[in-house]
């Protein structure tokens, strides 16, 4: 029994976990705020604590960035009614909200947030097949959207739940097609060290464009955002797969949509942008002291959050697909275009080698 | 017969999405920064500012005093009953209640109640009244804790019209005919 294995990780995912959620909150608080900045709004700006104001410069500072948002947010989710209609099929109402928020949180284990930090490398699970494994746990994404349209028993639901189980699954086959030139490049399937041979190399967004815009529409498609919002549709649906949720079980929802936001930035970040690397001031060797170790943890959150704000900021430009026009891109063009560039990239390291 | 459309066929780079999709992000984010570090938000954030009103707003009708400082009123109840959505409320002094506090009146209401809750604003008071003792005011935001804080009694409405002296009426009512009689402007 290695117990300090079994001490670390436990450390590890209770920091990770601390982190993700709190990123999640204030994920849905920046979702807003630029939101409102992007159509001419100053956004939330008026939540506070009743002591905050007796703070100079600051207070007022915090206030009007919405800072406290989240914590209001979060206290009129769990004190609001929860409510399970009458026509409802219990057990999968009940199951649907938790299976909707695991799978965007198991897929962190293996994304490589750091280097090392004394002798703890900066993974939950450094796993040799940490892409299959993603790829594994985000088809399980689709449950918890599918579920909680079926179990709803009401038509606006299951129509949101049937066209996301349809998207969702689709995207899939493109997100997994264009991450394999990366691999064949890399030669590895492990993330670190995918990362490692990223810091010896340049990017792998260098190597593989195509694959990183395919990689970055599938996952718009798979975390259901804007212009893939099929499964909420707000317009068409009356909101989808949540109609029927109120309370924290509508809250744990848009938990895993962003929590799955974030662990696709992760993947993007960890896949073609060097993860917890930068080219310079010497930031792309393992740490040897703490403080880097906390410089390239910081460094990954940087680029993570750039990827969110590009997740927020295409929400308010790009309108919703049709559901025609959704397949035709994923059948017709991702899919072969994904199928050609494996080759391609295949040929071309045939000939190098 | 259905209408065939004629749609160009548009070109390679254009059916990749990506320049409408880079030229729409341009603006948005242009918004963005503007709202951000311009100070662009069209926005007006409500109690710090208030708007301007126009000079012909008509808001909440409050009683006033006259130039001694005496309720204009004289308890004809015109207003009470040509209120639309009967909002006034006037309780006469009866007779032997109090006398009116200015000199040729012969009363004054013993209470004037408006209930804010129901009045729309009409001015139809202010344009009845026959001693000019009601005006809407540019007042429009009322605040209570409950029903019973929103009916403004006589004390309250006087406080808050104000004073406005004298009686303007007849001279108003002659500028109002002789309008009408050059209604159609003779150059």
């Amino acid at each position: 029994m290695d117990w300090n294995f079994i001490i670390f990780s436990v450390v590890k995912v209770a920091v990770v976990f601390g982190a993700l959620m709190t990123m999640v909150a204030y994920s849905v608080m920046a979702e807003r705020k630029i939101a409102a900045w992007i159509q001419d709004r100053p956004g939330p700006n008026r939540v506070a604590p009743p002591f905050v104001k007796y703070i100079p410069i600051l207070g007022p500072f915090l206030t009007r960035i919405g800072f406290f948002q989240p914590l209001a947010d979060g206290l009129k989710s769990f004190l609001k009614e929860d409510f399970t209609p009458g026509g409802v099929k219990k057990i999968y109402f009940w199951l649907a909200p938790a299976v909707a928020v695991i799978p965007a949180l198991m897929t962190v284990a293996v994304i490589p947030f750091g280097s090392v930090m004394g002798a703890q490398k900066m993974v939950i699970a450094d796993l040799n097949v940490g892409i299959l494994y993603t790829f594994g746990i985000v088809s399980l994404g689709v449950y918890g959207i599918v579920l909680a349209g079926y179990a709803a028993n009401s038509k606006y639901p299951f129509l949101g739940g049937i066209r996301s189980s349809a998207q969702m699954i689709s995207y899939e086959i493109a997100m997994g097609m264009s991450v394999i030139p990366v691999l064949l490049i890399a030669g590895n399937l492990n993330l670190s060290g995918i990362i490692e041979w990223q810091a010896t190399h340049h990017w792998l967004i260098c190597y593989a464009p195509i694959s990183f815009i395919i990689f970055l529409v599938s996952a718009f498609a798979e975390t259901n955002r804007t212009p893939f919002d099929f499964a909420e549709a707000e317009q068409e649906l009356a909101g989808g797969y949540n109609v029927e949720y109120s309370s924290m079980k509508f809250a744990m929802f848009p938990m895993g949509e962003y929590a799955a936001m974030l662990a696709s930035a992760g993947m993007m970040v960890t896949l073609f942008f060097g993860g917890w690397t930068l080219p310079f001031w010497g930031l792309d060797q393992p740490a040897h002291s703490l403080g880097m170790g906390l410089a390239h943890i910081l460094v990954f959150i940087a680029k993570m959050l750039f990827f969110m704000v590009v997740f927020i900021w295409v929400r308010w430009m790009v309108p919703r697909f049709r559901y025609d026009q959704l397949m035709d891109l994923g059948w017709r063009r991702f899919l072969p275009l994904a199928l050609a560039n494996i080759l391609i990239t295949a040929i071309v390291l045939w000939l190098r080698s | 017969m259905a209408i065939v459309v004629n749609r160009k066929k548009l070109p390679f780079w254009e059916r990749l999405y990506l320049p409408v999709v880079i030229g729409g992000l341009k603006v948005t984010g242009r918004h963005l920064f503007r709202t951000l570090f311009g100070g662009k938000a069209v926005t007006m954030e409500y109690p710090e500012q208030k708007w301007t009103l126009p000079a012909g707003y008509r808001g909440a009708p409050y009683l006033v005093k006259d130039q001694d400082g005496n309720t204009k009123c004289v308890s004809c109840q015109l207003c009470e009953f040509v209120c639309p959505p009967k909002a006034i409320r006037i309780t006469p002094p009866g007779p032997n209640g109090q006398q009116a506090d200015r000199a040729n009146a012969e009363k004054m209401p013993a209470e004037f109640e408006i209930n804010m809750l129901r009045c729309i604003y009409c001015g139809f008071c202010q344009e009845v009244c026959p001693e000019e003792a009601i005006f809407l005011k540019q007042d429009w935001s009322h605040v209570g804790t409950n029903r019973a804080d929103m009916i403004y009694n006589k004390e309250k409405l006087l406080s808050l019209g104000g004073e406005v002296g004298g009686i303007q009426k007849w001279k108003l009512k002659l500028d109002e005919a002789k309008a009408q009689e050059n209604f159609p402007v003779k150059v």
